[in-house]
């Protein structure tokens, strides 16, 4: 799961402090593994030596977490880039299209279409796979197949997210 | 090289729009997974391309020629030389054989009866039922039963086979045979597949998908 590009998408929706985002995304994406301050500082410098987020405006007092952040151009045309770009199709993708999913819904992005692009890069692999397994003896096929089923359910998972996606914006719009 | 052309179909059911809108093109040889959720319009859109539901409104076209503008017989001649269907069951005649079901479209062209049962053979044992040759539809097991339809629509030679959900009532293993036979022989004989299915693991064995959903098309780009 990218870190960097869940806080530039949830930047999108305007200027937010360290604590701000952290908070954002333990709710949204942080399920079972929240984030540690740390991480969010580390990588919100590193977005900022990027170019992908600039300082907007400190409060009274001191200390990191007093900034507020704010997402450039570049870092619009980044988490643009990230929900475009589907994952490697491996198993346990979960979280990240989850993000990648909710993140689109958020910032009026079709969600569609980064659905689409995963099912697509899933099929690619299921078909090499498939061909392996035509060439193959028993214990290739047996190989495959393991990572075939693994595939499936994911892009069983995907369908099943492409037909609830209304529900889910109004979900999360709320 | 494109085979077969749909644009802009359009197909209502009194107050259902099963199509609006869809299009696709199928090139020679080629094999289409056609996805999408239940109800979205696959298996209409398959009846359309396949000149067996005409559309309110938009063109198929096969080769130059109009399926839409066609007379009747002859869209039935050219579904019968042209083209051959697998569907999910029950598309074979319970009262004949298996053998003289493979031979049946053979025998609907004319072909005399020796020469059609001698190609019914051939295909038989290529999709590996010839064991049920002599036994009737009812007798055989569902795997056997879509293999012997896979056989009969391979028998003419179509350049265009349409298999809608032609695994959907087997379990994995047999589905993954049917699936392997059918696109072997497919390629073998350079025969497009137009195939809906809703199993990923089904449509793998494509060459690319295409994605229905509320009646319209998207074509998803040829990887390979
Ligand atoms: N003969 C018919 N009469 C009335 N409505 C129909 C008829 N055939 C299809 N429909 C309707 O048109 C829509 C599209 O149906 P279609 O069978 O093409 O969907 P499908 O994608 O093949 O679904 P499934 O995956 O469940 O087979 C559905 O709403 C269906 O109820
Ligand atoms: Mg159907």
């Amino acid at each position: 799961m990218s870190i960097g590009h869940a806080l530039l998408g949830l930047l999108e929706g305007g200027p937010r402090h360290g604590y701000d985002l952290k908070r954002a995304y333990d709710e949204r994406f942080g399920h079972d593994r929240p984030l540690h301050y740390g991480q969010v500082y580390s990588t919100l410098s590193r977005l900022l030596k990027n170019g992908f987020v600039s300082e907007a405006g400190v409060e009274a007092g001191d200390g990191p977490e007093r900034k507020r952040y704010a997402i450039t151009d570049a870092g619009v045309t980044d988490v643009e880039r990230w929900l475009g770009t589907p994952e490697k199709p491996e198993p346990y993708l979960q979280n990240t299209l989850y993000a990648k999913v909710v993140l689109a819904l958020l910032s009026g992005r079709s969600a569609t279409e980064v659905l689409d692009a995963q099912r697509s890069a899933h099929l690619a692999t299921m078909r090499g796979l498939t061909r392996r397994k035509s060439d193959g003896d028993l214990a290739d096929q047996l190989i495959c197949d393991f990572a075939l089923f693994h595939l499936e359910a994911d892009l069983r998972w995907l369908e099943l997210t492409a037909a609830r996606l209304d529900e889910l914006a109004e979900e999360i719009a709320k | 090289m494109s085979l077969l052309v749909a644009q802009d179909l359009h197909k209502s059911f009194g107050r259902t729009r099963a199509l609006e809108g869809a299009g696709l093109t199928i090139r020679a040889g080629e094999i289409v997974a056609v996805m999408g959720p239940s109800g979205s319009g696959k298996s209409t859109l398959l009846h359309c391309l396949a000149g067996i539901l005409p559309p309110d409104s938009g063109t198929v076209t096969y080769r130059d020629r109009e399926l839409t503008t066609m007379s009747d017989s002859a869209r039935s001649e050219l579904r019968r030389t042209e083209f051959g269907f697998v569907f999910q069951f029950g598309q074979l005649v319970p009262e004949l054989t298996c053998l003289e079901n493979v031979a049946l479209p053979l025998r609907l062209s004319g072909v005399k009866r020796r020469d059609a049962e001698r190609a019914a053979r051939e295909w038989m044992a290529r999709l590996e039922v010839d064991a049920v040759a002599d036994q009737r539809p009812g007798e055989t097991s569902g795997g056997q039963g879509q293999r012997v339809a896979v056989a009969r629509a391979l028998v003419t030679g179509p350049k265009v086979v349409f298999a809608d959900e032609p695994t959907g009532a087997l379990d994995s293993l047999n589905g993954e045979r049917v699936m392997h036979l059918l696109t072997t022989a497919a390629r073998e004989t350079g025969a497009a597949v137009v195939l809906v299915t809703h199993e990923p693991r089904v449509a793998a064995y494509s060459d690319r998908e295409v994605v229905v959903r509320d009646g319209r098309s998207r074509d998803v780009e040829f990887v390979r």
